[in-house]
């Protein structure tokens, strides 16, 4: 199938559903990576909305992004409990680790605030890191 | 018979090693059974065999646990204090139920609640809720069965209920496990709901850093079609964005726009999702509800409490503490029970130093006022609140002052946009802090170019000493307080305001100089 195909097909999934917008974003970031101006276009159309309505949704949104990154992401939890529990410490040393090969991103809390430190990785989440679990988590990713 | 082992597939439970524990203990020829998690998670991964505990138990401890003669052991997990201790009604399956089996829903008092609400039909279910007093979980604390009364009046056909499962605070975790551990008790609370309006559709809208408890549930549902036709329900995933819990943003979330807050009137329970009447509330009150629609629930719930805070309330320990995890009690509960007793003080062993409670928009309390009951009156009259009823704990190397920044900071990021004291006064706010605890300018900050030139006769003459900066802040507080149109921008003060109130050492007054007029 052609790129427009698969985009087509993902609109057409969710068409029918009351407020499509969401789950129609959702699986086409994961379906390419990201929600770039193609995608907004073909989404506006399907929708019947303004290509600047689509791209004032896609971009109020910390999820999506206007343009693919291949690069592994490793999301660490910089909240409030995880803070209580030392994660700013261990921040230094896991940029080094991570260096350019893997986008490190920050995350306001995954619901494990009373085992922090922790990350997510994918749909994997791992928990109690310290600096040495952090780094291995890195390393690995 | 292989011996049958329980051990929680809850995603704090995996995150700690949980399906490596499980695949250890079915290759040592167990029976492993996946089940929700007791919330005891300094503990997790939790394993139980007839009753008896280990944890937290890595693959190693596997053939000592089978034999019985394991270091781990913790005794009986019902009858452990944390446990004991407890009134659980909302978690009652806690820790005792396969999450996605009918059949243990069914066994534990499954759908009795939703029986006995066809039955007396959607008055008396309303006169039931208001009766047993229970308060929105979510945050603001407001009558459930008031609300239900509302839609339920409401004008239209189309009508909506809408389950608020966004949490987004730090130090909360009691809906994520109950989406996971007990998903049918949210959908039988949401079904009597509808029946109580006359909604035909339900949607439960779950942050997308929840993936696990969006699988679950939407298991759950597929499972409980039947039971709860001709109602029907869909799980919502967000999309990264704190304020999509305030619930017009999630209603615009839902359609698919922008999570900007509306204003309010009118009130979703007139004109919510896609404008019809719309019930929206936190996981925590629907699934209080079965309870409360059994049979002489609402009594029992009314019951419990103290003044006008009833029932129980779902308490997470969070933070720096020693036995963090999921703790149900009855309201007028004080922290000093909470963090010493039950917590058991920090995990790092060091002095408590402050308590956040209610999530990043609560107020941080000192150790001397660890005796205020857990009671929303109590709390806001104490300039703080209890919110969706995280605590998290934090040691004496916390640095208030940069706790105060990183409220304003999530503010400044998570803020919606729609109104000018929190879309600017976030940013402003950590700037002022900044310049606080600069020590370059001791605090203060010289005349800038234009504050400097002839015309600017209001300008500052000699620039703003540390005082000035504070009181500006403490004035930018206000304005954010009484000025916006949502809690984001109007409670990020409380943080702010109790860490400067009570440890003004960390924002550098104790290096607090003489005024100087000079340099300029
Ligand atoms: C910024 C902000 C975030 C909120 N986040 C949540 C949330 O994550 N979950 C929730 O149930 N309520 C949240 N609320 C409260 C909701 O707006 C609303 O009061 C609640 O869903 C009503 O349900 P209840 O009456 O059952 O508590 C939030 C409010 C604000 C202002
Ligand atoms: S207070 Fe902040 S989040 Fe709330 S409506 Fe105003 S700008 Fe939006
Ligand atoms: S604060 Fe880090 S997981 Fe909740």
């Amino acid at each position: 199938m052609s790129r427009e195909e698969r985009l087509g097909a993902i609109i057409a999934r969710h068409a029918r559903r009351e407020g499509p917008m969401l789950p129609i974003l959702h699986d086409v970031q994961a379906e390419f990576g990201c929600v770039d101006d193609a995608a907004e276009r073909a989404i506006a159309s399907a929708l019947n909305l303004s290509r600047a309505e689509v791209h004032g949704v896609v971009s109020f949104y910390h999820d999506f992004r206007g343009k693919a990154d291949p690069r592994p992401e490793v999301q660490i939890c910089r909240a409030e409990a995880c803070k209580a529990r030392g994660v700013d410490a261990l921040i230094a040393q896991t940029q080094e680790a991570a260096g350019s090969r893997v986008r490190l991103a920050d995350v306001y809390c995954l619901g494990l605030c009373s085992v922090g430190p922790n990350a997510r990785i994918g749909d994997t989440l791992h928990a109690r890191l310290d600096a040495a679990a952090l780094k291995h988590l890195i390393e690995a990713a | 018979m292989n011996t049958l082992v329980r051990i929680s597939d809850d995603a704090l439970a995996r995150a700690c090693g949980a399906d490596a524990l499980a695949a250890a203990f079915a290759q040592a020829g167990a029976m492993v059974e996946r089940v929700s998690s007791w919330g005891m998670h300094w503990l997790e991964p939790l394993v139980e065999i007839e009753g008896q505990g280990f944890g937290p138990a890595t693959v190693a401890d596997v053939p000592a646990i089978l034999q019985g003669s394991s270091v781990k052991a913790i005794g009986r997990i019902a009858d452990h204090p944390f446990i004991a201790g407890q009134q659980r009604l909302t978690f009652a399956r806690a820790g005792r139920t396969r999450p996605l089996s009918l059949e243990d829903y069914a066994a534990t008092g499954g759908w009795l609640g939703l029986e006995r609400a066809r039955a007396i039909g959607p008055a008396r279910v309303i006169a039931d809720v208001i009766a047993s007093g229970l308060r929105g979980r979510g945050g603001a604390g407001f009558p459930a069965g008031i609300k239900w009364q509302t839609v339920a009046n409401a004008p239209g056909t189309r009508k909506y209920v809408v389950c608020n499962a966004d949490e987004g605070d730090s130090g909360t975790f009691a809906d994520r496990m109950l989406m996971e551990g007990d998903p049918f008790a949210i959908i039988e609370g949401m079904a009597i709901a509808a029946h109580a309006v006359g909604a035909q559709h339900g949607y439960i809208y779950v942050r997308s850093e929840y993936p696990d408890a969006i699988r679950k549930l939407e298991a759950a549902i597929a499972l409980a079609a039947p039971v709860i036709a001709p109602f029907v329900m869909e799980v919502r995933a967000g999309a990264g964005a704190y304020v999509c819990g305030e619930e017009t943003a999630l209603l615009n979330s839902l359609e698919g726009k922008r999570g900007e807050v509306r204003a309010k009137p009118p009130l979703p329970a007139l004109e919510g999702l896609f404008g019809c009447p719309t019930a929206i509330n936190n996981v925590l009150t629907l699934t209080a509800v079965p309870h409360i629609l059994a049979e002489g629930g609402a009594e029992e719930y009314a019951r419990l409490g103290i003044d006008r805070s009833r029932g129980t309330k779902p308490i997470q320990l969070a933070g720096n503490i020693r036995h963090g995890g999921l703790y149900e009690t009855a309201f007028g509960i004080t922290l000093r029970e909470l963090v010493y007793d039950i917590g058991g003080g920090t995990a790092s062993g060091r002095p408590v130093k402050a308590v956040q409670v209610g999530g990043p928009l609560g107020a941080y309390i000192p150790p001397d006022q660890f005796d205020l009951p857990f009671d929303y009156e109590a709390y806001a009259a104490a300039d703080a609140l209890i919110g969706h009823g995280g605590i998290v704990v934090f040691d004496d190397t916390a640095d208030m002052a940069g706790m105060a920044r990183f409220a304003l900071q999530f503010c400044a990021a998570e803020s919606c946009g729609k109104c000018t004291p929190c879309r600017v006064g976030a940013v402003r706010g950590v700037e002022l802090i900044d310049r606080i605890r600069s020590e370059a300018t001791n605090g203060g900050r010289m005349r800038d170019a234009v504050e400097a030139l002839p015309q600017m006769h209001n300008a500052p003459r000699d620039g703003r000493s540390r005082a000035d900066q504070i009181a500006l802040l403490t004035d930018l507080c206000d304005t954010m307080k009484y000025g916006s149109l949502c809690a984001l921008g109007g409670f990020t003060p409380y943080p702010v305001m109790s860490a400067l109130r009570h440890w003004p050492d960390d924002f550098g007054h104790a290096v607090e100089q003489p005024e100087t007029a000079d340099g300029l």
